[in-house]
């Protein structure tokens, strides 16, 4: 059984439709990444997820169980964005709250609060947090119960690059025990090397939902290849290859995947004019750019 | 539920606001206390009946103003903070949240006007030794005021889910006060003297008066007419109306206000 499954999903206030028939389905145990500007629907549709706010039309569940029940909202754990907790609060009495409000001893809510690396300031005022330690207050009670769905709106905003990283180990553990991972961010490149799957949403609709590598041979950008030239060699290497020169010494050229190999084989021929190479597939970052871009609202994109 | 009232309970200990409001409704209390017991030996009345009708006109203002400032923020400013998407995540109803902070709140309410007449019959007894007096009318002011402040617990609470933002909540709150505490005495007061003694006097004024919590707290506290040293205004009024139906007033009125802001917290959409 997939563990989330969203079908023709709509979201409409008055006039103004937010979410456009989108459905998506997620296995246990699988990291996605939702992206999308700034008001593409993202946090309404995971609100929708949680049967926070409810639907205009379409349906989703949770492993079998309709979302906003009782039984659905003990399998999933949520991270809302930007969210801050009562000030007056101590990290630890917030998190006992959560606990007892999930039947959960006090003890595993310690636990929770020490792996996400808050031991040092369990005790004092959520106030005084800053806005990273707030942020893992906000990823602790997500984990509580061992939940089976986790979805995290804007996760690592605030967060320094350590504490990224130590946060991407921690849904690395939960996906390894088949807790099936949501997240939406803005944070393009970290998501490239952590994410199983990418889901695009642009002005309401799913413009993309596929693996990085799929999306990259579907898209069919350019891929990008710099050569550093040895000395003053530059312009020589530009004027063959028909690049264009970015620096002194450096050479930026663009092909298609297919004519990768040939144009290697023409670069390893001037190989005693290089000192370098570095080639580089569209980025996360890029393939978002193209998928997003208007021009796919019109259907000229088949949504994968 | 209790969960929430627990919570509540650790961040009013923490809330400076509380404090001062629990501190001022004690301290104007005593000073109320104080004064009011000068004069009671010579006339001959119970220095409680005194200090308890002194007490019901400062509660009459005070109390809804503590409850609406208590929670007006309750709803509103966990939408803003963004800790309502996360509690409804929880296995936790929208009513079992709502009625945990009413709870939580209410005895907060009740720990103020607690400590507040527990002062009272304390100063009262060591300032009048001697004097034969009967603390009744402190336990009958103790739960009408609980009644009165839940009413307007439940208003606060409605305006905080109607409105998203903390800061109009607040400012809505005071209106609501404004209106039910003193406008509406005195817009009744204009009608009774255009009225001049009419129909308007004899039938629908007392049912007027019995509607707004406020006046039915009054009227309920004031002495009886036998002993009614201090008559106001207001003694006339209840010679038309029995008391009970300010009672009902008084207990149907936190039940109403608590339903009517469930019933907004039901459609809002953190």
């Amino acid at each position: 059984m997939s563990a989330l499954i969203v079908e023709s999903v709509s979201k409409q206030y008055g006039s103004h439709r937010v979410v456009k028939n989108i459905s998506l389905k997620i296995e246990a145990g699988e990291r996605v990444a939702l992206l999308g500007h700034n008001g593409a629907g993202k946090t309404t549709l995971i609100k929708m997820m949680l049967g926070l706010v409810p639907m205009s039309s379409g349906t989703i569940s949770m492993l079998g169980e309709i979302v906003g029940s009782r039984k659905a909202r003990k399998l999933s754990g949520y991270l809302p964005e930007n969210v801050a907790f009562h000030g007056s609060l101590t990290g630890r009495e917030q998190m006992h709250h959560f606990a007892a409000l999930k039947s959960i001893a006090k003890k595993t809510a310690d636990e929770i609060l020490e792996r996400v690396g808050l031991s040092h300031a369990i005790d004092r005022r959520i106030g005084t947090y800053s806005k990273g330690m707030r942020q893992r207050v906000g990823l602790a009670q997500a984990l509580l119960g061992k939940p089976k769905l986790v979805l995290l709106d804007e996760p690592t905003s605030g967060l320094d690059p350590i504490s990224r990283h130590d946060f991407y180990d921690i849904i690395e553990e939960l996906s390894g025990g088949g807790t099936m991972v949501l997240i939406s961010s803005h944070a393009l490149t970290e998501l490239e090397t952590r994410m199983d799957r990418v889901a695009i949403m642009s002005n309401g609709q799913m413009v993309a939902n596929d693996r990085i590598e799929n999306l990259r041979q579907h898209a069919n950008l350019p891929i990008r290849i710099n050569i550093m030239a040895s000395d003053k060699s530059a312009e020589l290497i530009a004027k063959n290859l028909n690049g264009k020169r970015i620096n002194g010494h450096i050479v930026e050229l663009f092909c298609n995947g297919d004519e990768k190999i040939n144009l290697l084989k023409r670069i390893s021929n001037m190989k005693e004019k290089i000192s370098d190479i570095d080639i580089a597939p569209a980025s996360l970052e890029e393939l978002y750019r193209f998928y997003s871009a208007p021009k796919n609202e019109e259907g000229e994109q088949s949504n994968v | 539920m209790f969960e929430v009232a627990k919570l509540e309970l650790l961040i009013a200990k923490r809330n400076l606001w509380v404090a001062i409001s629990i501190t001022l409704m004690v301290l104007f209390t005593l000073v109320l206390t104080l004064a009011g017991s000068a004069p009671t030996g010579t006339l001959g009345v119970d220095p409680i009946i005194i200090a308890a009708t002194s007490i019901t006109t400062l509660s009459v203002y005070f109390v809804p103003l503590l409850a609406l400032l208590l929670s007006f923020d309750a709803i509103s400013g966990e939408i803003e903070r963004g800790t309502l998407a996360l509690s409804l995540t929880y296995p936790l109803s929208r009513a079992e949240i709502l009625f945990g902070k009413f709870l939580a709140q209410l005895a907060v309410l009740a720990v103020a006007i607690g400590l507040a007449l527990l002062l009272t019959a304390i100063i009262s007894l060591l300032l009048n030794k001697g004097v034969s007096m009967s603390f009744t009318p402190l336990i009958w002011l103790f739960f009408t005021s609980i009644l009165l402040g839940a009413s307007f617990l439940g208003l606060g609470y409605m305006v905080s889910a109607l409105v998203r933002q903390p800061s109009v909540a607040s400012g809505l709150a005071i209106v609501i006060w404004l209106v039910l505490v003193i406008l509406y005495d005195i817009g009744l007061l204009g009608a009774l003297v255009a009225d001049n003694g009419g129909f308007f006097t004899k039938s629908i004024f007392p049912w007027l008066l019995v509607f707004n919590p406020a006046d039915a707290f009054r009227l309920l506290n004031m002495p009886d007419i036998a002993n009614n040293v201090l008559s106001s205004g207001l003694g006339a009024a209840k010679s038309v109306t029995n008391n009970i139906y300010s009672f009902i007033s008084l207990l149907l009125w936190p039940a109403i206000s608590l339903l009517l802001a469930w019933l907004v917290f039901r459609k809002v959409e953190p």
